[in-house]
């Protein structure tokens, strides 16, 4: 009984950072309807950014994420003036290609350079006990900081100016550029926010489990998943569904083997296509 | 005379706004019905409606007969039942020949290419687009585009046209151009419903108008009664006096 | 249609490649063309959703993999004769994807391209878990299958003159319905699904039976391909990177086209396979693929053909 307890707490606690990857990716569809398939990329980008900054740099692990942030909100900025600006109310044909066409590039630098080897952050941190489980310390911290984070994403969107201003240029760009708002400039700050956000979730990521650098596609459509259970524009719901998909993994890790998880998601995220086309917590339509 | 569409009781809320209330009129054959009414009045919504972009909450549609009530627009399109719309939707990247073949194949008579190449030629005569039939509907100006609508819709062969502000943006000229096309189209046989804000225009072309207000039906008859309908005249211009005044001074 | 001189253009392209290996039974050359058949097949049939109804099927390798594991089921477990499974195989995608279709088809744009994503790996997921099917592992097909077609050699030839008249065919589908009533309301869907709706398209019917059609040929292309690789396994079958090449084709030969799926494939595989055996290059296939797309994308969204058709209009008389 504790076992599934234990199973479906720690489900949770991972979920959130799968989550976290998710708002990212919902914030960016959000305010300028563009799915970005880089996603998996910058994930990617935060797990081998905590790798070069902890091994080379000799930096702890935790104190990675500030430069991570704002090394993820730059290089998204980047990205979309490269691949997003001249997509802007083209067919979504158009961004959905352009996008993907900039993740293999990535990638596939990313594979010359570091082949698919399994690379491994170790981050040691004491676990909290309970009925005889452990929660690894690494999950709750995680856990911790994706609260965090969501936290600072609600100041920033609701009670900054900035904040606000893209969210108007979320609701109706039109509308928003009329009222003087400089929305190309709203644009690139929500993609650069977006990319930090994977970014984050990708260092957090990395001090729960090793990776390579195909396992951002992994990821990516773990962010679909969520961010389509959630609800595609809506933040809180992307960080709600990444906890109840955490809460799936949880609840059936004791009874199948690791392997059937994945069609349960993929069946799922489909059958929530189908079904609730607008996201199960679609709090705002898009 | 069996009305060709017949509107039953229909109503559409959205939310909280009652876009459509309980609405009841018939349009007849060869017949031009004029829909009138301020912005907001519910005109779009009530197209809408009928042709299945959305079924309504209340009522039903009635049109030759068959109950057409919620249908989906391609089956509403088959039964002979075509529409235009308020901004333009050409098929962009395909020819105005193309267009047209659209209309003509899918449309009541549901026709093989062959057959729809010929109808499609003729609709396109009949708005005077036969000379732009091989230019990609994105190349037409604004007039030329709210003529594609019409060819469109004409080579479906309906039954029954709903021009839904077919001159708005157009000039003196085109307007006067398109006014005779419209005629020209009563005079093949189809029956039309238009909804347009150019006042001398619409009473000019109905041979019967219905003022809607709120969703609502204000008023119907002959354009003349209409036009001294108070209740029509204070809802367009806000206050009675006022309009008795313009009224007796005009 | 044998009147119009793409008929024959077509017919000519099969001609080229039934032939060609032959002059001097050029094993090479047959293997690189066979290659270049299955990618013109895959980006054709890609076409008629991508470039006709403007659909973005990202997942339409899951035909392909899907039709290559009932195919090398059917021979290995059942012991079925490769014509009889192949084409059951693709007859049961086809199926599968009218099912699946119904549903999906209901979905836009990116909501539609992220489905077919899923679908893809859901099947990969399921299979890799399936024993019947050899789950991760994979099926394998003993070298005796090669026996009923005269030895592995011979074998060889048949598959490729098999997979040439699979390209043939997807090539006279791709232009029979672009000619047709049905490929007009495809396009208009492409152009305007909700004005193509309101001009009488039946939209769901035609959007279920293309994305259905567009299913049947790959699925037999992949039973084909596995057939001869004498082995199939999910992550070969289902490699989303397949159907990214496919998709970098129809845009690089224009979408919509086809001879500019055609004349893409043929280039692509050309260029990739230059990629392959050159030292530095091989590690780089995946960035050049990407960039190629990218400056497609950002800079010649018509494509190749896009690009020919601008110079010389009156070339859209003549090819398709």
């Amino acid at each position: 009984m504790f076992g599934i307890v234990a199973s479906i707490v720690d489900g949770v606690l991972i979920g959130s950072v799968y989550g976290l990857a998710a708002m990212g990716l919902t914030l960016i569809w959000g305010v300028m309807d563009v799915v970005n398939l880089t996603h998996g990329a910058a994930i990617v980008a935060g797990m081998f950014a905590l790798y070069l900054l902890t091994s080379a740099a000799g930096l702890a692990p935790y104190a990675a994420l500030p430069p991570i942030l704002v090394g993820g909100f730059l290089v998204g900025v980047l990205l979309y003036w490269i691949a997003v600006h001249r997509m802007i109310g083209r067919p979504p044909l158009m961004s959905l290609l352009s996008t993907f066409s900039v993740n293999l590039v990535l990638i596939g630098l990313g594979t010359a350079v570091w082949g698919t080897v399994l690379f491994n952050v170790p981050v040691t941190l004491p676990g909290v006990s309970w009925q005889g489980y452990t929660f690894p310390g690494t999950h709750l911290l995680a856990a911790a900081l994706t609260a965090a984070m969501a936290g600072l994403l609600y100041l920033f969107l609701y009670h900054t100016r900035l904040g606000k201003a893209v969210r108007a240029v979320a609701d109706n760009r039109e509308a928003a550029e009329l009222a003087g708002i400089p929305t190309t400039r709203m644009l690139s700050l929500a993609f650069g926010l977006g990319v930090a956000l994977a970014s984050v979730a990708g260092m957090l990521i990395a001090t729960l489990f090793p990776f390579t650098v195909l396992a951002g596609d992994a990821y990516q459509l773990k962010s679909f998943v969520v961010t389509v259970l959630g609800g595609l524009g809506n933040p809180a719901g992307a960080l709600l569904g990444g906890i109840a998909l955490g809460l799936i993994e949880g609840l059936a890790a004791p009874f199948m083997p690791v392997s059937w998880t994945l069609v349960i998601e993929f069946v799922l995220f489909v059958a929530v296509l189908i079904i609730f086309p607008g996201g199960i917590f679609a709090f705002k339509r898009s | 005379m069996t009305a060709l569409l017949d509107i039953e009781g229909l109503s559409k809320n959205f939310g909280g706004v009652r876009a459509v209330q309980r609405l009841s009129f018939a349009v007849h054959e060869r017949e031009i019905l004029g829909l009138i009414g301020p912005n907001g009045a519910g005109k779009s919504t009530l197209f809408n409606l009928i042709n299945g972009v959305f079924a309504p909450d209340e009522g039903r549609v009635r049109f030759r007969g068959i109950d057409i009530t919620g249908e989906a627009p391609y089956r509403v399109a088959r039964h002979g039942l075509a529409r235009t719309h308020q901004i333009v939707q050409p098929l962009a990247n395909m020819s105005v020949l193309d267009n047209c073949m659209v209309g003509a194949c899918f449309g009541r008579e549901n026709l093989p290419l062959a057959r729809a190449e010929v109808v499609a030629r003729e609709a396109a005569v009949v708005v005077g687009l036969e000379d732009r039939l091989s230019a990609p509907a994105a190349q037409l100006t604004i007039a030329g585009k709210k003529r594609l609508e019409l060819a469109r819709a004409l080579a479906a062969r309906p039954m029954l046209l709903l021009l839904d502000e077919v001159l708005a943006g157009l000039n003196p000229t085109e307007i006067e151009r398109m006014i005779g096309t419209i005629r020209s189209i009563r005079e093949r046989g189809v029956a039309i419903l238009i909804i347009e804000h150019v006042m001398q225009a619409i009473m000019g072309l109905s041979d019967r108008i219905v003022v809607l207000n709120s969703g609502q039906k204000l008023a119907e008859g002959a354009p003349a009664e209409v036009a001294n309908d108070p209740g029509v005249i204070e809802a367009y211009l806000g206050d009675p006096a006022l309009a008795a005044a313009l009224h007796a001074g005009g | 249609m044998l009147r119009r001189p793409f008929f024959w253009i077509i017919a000519l392209v099969i001609a080229a490649f039934a032939l060609a290996p032959l002059i001097g039974e050029d094993v090479e050359l047959r293997e690189s063309l066979l290659l270049a058949a299955v990618y013109v097949t895959l980006a054709s049939n890609l076409n008629l959703m991508l470039g006709y109804t403007g659909y973005i099927n990202f997942g339409s390798i899951v035909f392909f993999g899907l039709g290559g594991y009932i195919c090398v089921f059917l021979m290995s477990a059942h012991g079925w004769p490769l014509a009889a499974a192949a084409l059951v195989a693709g007859a049961a995608v086809s199926l599968f994807a009218l099912l699946f279709g119904h549903g999906i088809l209901r979905l836009r744009g990116a909501y539609f391209a992220l489905s077919t994503i899923g679908i893809n790996e859901a099947v990969k997921a399921f299979v890799s878990n399936f024993e019947p099917w050899g789950g991760s592992s994979g099926l394998y097909l003993s070298t005796e299958i090669f026996t009923p077609l005269g030895g592995a050699m011979r074998a060889l030839w048949i598959i490729y003159f098999l997979m040439v008249g699979v390209m043939g065919l997807s090539l006279y589908l791709s232009y029979g319905i672009k000619t047709s009533k049905f490929g007009l309301g495809l396009m208009a869907i492409g152009q305007n699904e909700d004005a193509a709706a309101m001009l009488g398209v039946p939209t769901p019917l035609y959007k279920a039976f293309a994305y259905s059609v567009s299913a049947f040929l790959p699925a037999l292309a992949g039973g084909l391909y596995f057939f001869k690789s004498a082995f199939i396994q999910p992550v070969d079958a289902f490699d989303l990177g397949l159907s990214t090449e496919a998709m970098v084709i129809v845009m690089l030969g224009g979408q919509g086209t086809i001879t500019g799926a055609t004349v893409g494939a043929y280039l692509y595989e050309e260029l990739r396979g230059r990629l392959l055996t050159s030292e530095t290059f091989s590690n780089f296939q995946m960035v050049i693929s990407g960039a190629l797309l990218l400056v497609i994308v950002l800079f010649m969204p018509g494509g190749l053909m896009g690009w020919i058709y601008g110079r010389w209009p009156r070339l859209k008389r003549v090819l398709e």
